[in-house]
């Protein structure tokens, strides 16, 4: 006769470094098998819903950086998109390539950050270093376009806030580097944003084989990954799984293909498909994913070349004019002074729009009245889905795969809690 | 856009007298239906062949309280599911109003699209929208203990209570705001074409 054993609670977090954030789980337990997994939600809701009913439509375009604050430019760019779609607004043709190629960038940095931590969590430490490494590349780019490395704020609605810049932001000389250093660092700098992010794209396709090399045939890597977490695909469809989540399960969805938005029709990438619906597959991908967001780089790099022309829309009841003509002339005076007070006002309507985030379909629900300010705005986040999922995921692994699911899931809970 | 006609036009014919009204609009179709019927219409969608409206992507509560200008004169709470086919590649917007303003209630589709179940939680926490039949219907976003409903449109921005860390009883403690509520930018409604 074995004495009768009791099912135990555990609390892991919200402080918890493999938690990626402020997630707070409470495991039935027994002995280390998972019986039920209840995520706790809501540490860092800020309200970003509520928050955007009381301010224009230009002023709450930060906020969504803060959502998902591991990429930026898509959460803006499926609320411009909502926008444009309200109020009518044509794009031109060069912002909507500069928007892909800058989605594409915050794909890489997304699934960088990603697969580092991901790693981290599982035990690769290497990983997380190699990560950022080439995550410093794009948080320049991010840099020379909009001058902050995160909260961008770069698209707006009518097209994106100012064209490429012609030169790249550059290494200063200090007390721990010398002149040579310097000039070493600076040394593929010395051109455009273009010319930077083309050197970039010949250099990263050797950086994924460095990363394969460490974990793809690594023998702790797939014992950790290997059939843990595995949904079927009519059960990924069914709890409203977008992205990787989705595709790593086999189901042949991607916005960027199915939906096209901006100009994803124009340029050719492949999607990659998972088989068996398992954490390994889900990181293969994804790993695949960001070997073909360098390849639609590659490609928006050699339109942007050989095609000048304007980035934001001449309607200046949605963009300002341009400095030169607002202090010269007082019909531009007025238009800027109007947009930057009262704001812009979009029609009345209802307006659901969604873009391929990198972790799934992040769409943006906005409800118009006429007024100056949305009368509400939903935010569709995609990781608030896998997150409702953990428990169903995780029942009857150990303890130390709900660590895996969660890294696998992808979770920021800026976006999960808003 | 002749896609989206016939669907709107199949749809309109297989549910008949379910629907209040249905809608094309910039692109997206939205079908409006009484609540006393949502759950034969969810099954509908969610089964029938023609459809395979296997993922609901969203569920949004809305209060129309202050909509416009002038007054509301349809029910104040509605929900919003946006519904997807992933095997058709087309979405519906389907909304069903809340009959009773003063203890809004639906039926839960939790067990139709299970992902459902903690959009309906958020639904119930930031709007007060009660949906029946929900497996665990508890609170999602807000605090432990949070009393009100922040996202209906008389729930002040700035909220009632605030937390500070208090020093003599050492733990965190609850008082009343202290932050004054301001507008910064009016909320105008103009006439269409403004300045155009």
């Amino acid at each position: 006769m074995g004495a009768e054993i009791k099912n135990y609670t555990l609390n892991f977090g919200p402080q918890h470094p493999a938690a990626h954030g402020v997630l707070r789980l409470v495991l039935e337990l027994d002995g280390e098998v998972v019986q039920r997994a209840d995520p706790h939600i809501g540490l860092l809701h800020r309200g970003t819903e509520k928050l955007a009913e009381s301010k224009t439509y230009l002023q709450s375009l930060p906020y969504m950086d803060r959502l998902d604050y591991v990429s930026m430019m898509c959460n803006e760019h499926a609320y411009v998109m909502a926008v444009e779609r309200l109020a009518g607004i044509e794009v031109p043709i060069r912002a909507q390539y500069i928007r892909v190629m800058f989605d594409e960038i915050t794909r890489i940095l997304n699934h960088l950050l990603w697969l580092g931590a991901h790693a981290l969590d599982c035990g690769a430490m290497t990983m997380f270093l190699y990560c950022f490494r080439e995550r410093e590349d794009l948080m320049d780019c991010y840099e020379a376009v909009s001058g902050a490395r995160l909260h961008a704020a770069y698209y707006r609605p009518g097209g994106v806030y100012r064209d490429l810049p012609d030169f790249m932001p550059k290494y200063g000389e200090s007390k721990i580097r010398s002149v040579t250093e310097v000039a070493k660092l600076n040394e593929n700098r010395q051109g455009s944003l273009l010319d930077f992010l083309e050197d970039f794209c010949a250099r990263f396709p050797r950086y994924v084989d460095e990363y394969e090399n460490l974990l793809t045939d690594n023998r702790i890597w797939k014992q950790r990954t290997v059939g843990i977490g595995v949904v079927s695909p009519e059960r990924a469809v069914a709890l409203g799984f977008s992205g990787p989540m989705l595709r790593g399960s086999g189901v042949d969805w991607d916005l960027r293909k199915t939906q096209p938005y901006e100009v994803y029709d124009q340029v050719d990438f492949d999607i990659p498909l998972g088989v068996n619906g398992d954490c390994y597959d889900r990181y293969l991908v994804r790993v695949e994913e960001l070997r073909q967001s360098n390849r639609i780089i590659r490609q928006c790099i050699k339109w942007l070349r050989s095609n000048p022309g304007p980035v934001i829309t001449a309607d200046h009841k949605v963009a300002p004019p341009s400095r030169v003509k607002m202090k010269l002339g007082m019909e531009h005076l007025i238009h800027h002074f109007k947009l930057f007070t009262e704001g812009m006002h979009v029609p009345e309507g209802e307006v659901y729009a969604a873009v391929e985030h990198p972790k799934g379909e992040f769409g943006v629900y906005m409800v118009s009245d006429g007024a100056n300010k949305p009368y509400r705005l939903k935010i569709r986040a995609p990781g608030f889905a896998h997150l409702a999922a953990l428990n169903e995921m995780s029942v009857g692994h150990m303890i130390a795969d709900v660590v895996a699911i969660i890294g696998t899931q992808d979770i920021v809970f800026g976006e999960v809690d808003r | 856009m002749d896609k989206l006609e016939s669907l709107g036009q199949l749809l309109a014919d297989a549910l008949g007298q379910k629907l209040v009204s249905w809608s094309i609009h910039l692109g997206e179709i939205t079908i409006v239906v009484r609540d006393e019927n949502w759950i034969e219409v969810a099954k509908f969608l969610s089964e029938d062949e023609r459809f395979c409206l296997r993922t609901c992507i969203d569920l949004c509560g809305l209060d129309y309280s202050a909509y416009g200008s002038g007054a509301w004169h349809m029910p104040r709470f509605a929900v919003a599911y946006h519904l997807l086919s992933v095997k058709y590649n087309f979405r519906i917007r389907a909304k069903v109003f809340c009959a009773d303003d003063y203890f809004p209630c639906l039926p839960s589709v939790a067990d139709i699209w299970p992902s459902v179940d903690w959009y309906e939680r958020e639904a119930f926490d930031l709007f007060g929208i009660m949906f029946s039949g929900h497996p665990d219907l508890r609170r999602l976003l807000t605090d432990y203990g949070f009393v009100g409903h922040p996202f209906r449109k008389d729930f002040p921005l700035s909220g009632y209570v605030e937390m500070r860390y208090d020093p003599c009883q050492r733990r965190v403690v609850y008082q009343p705001v202290t932050v004054e509520p301001r507008e910064v930018t009016p909320r105008v409604v103009r006439e269409s074409g403004y300045g155009r």
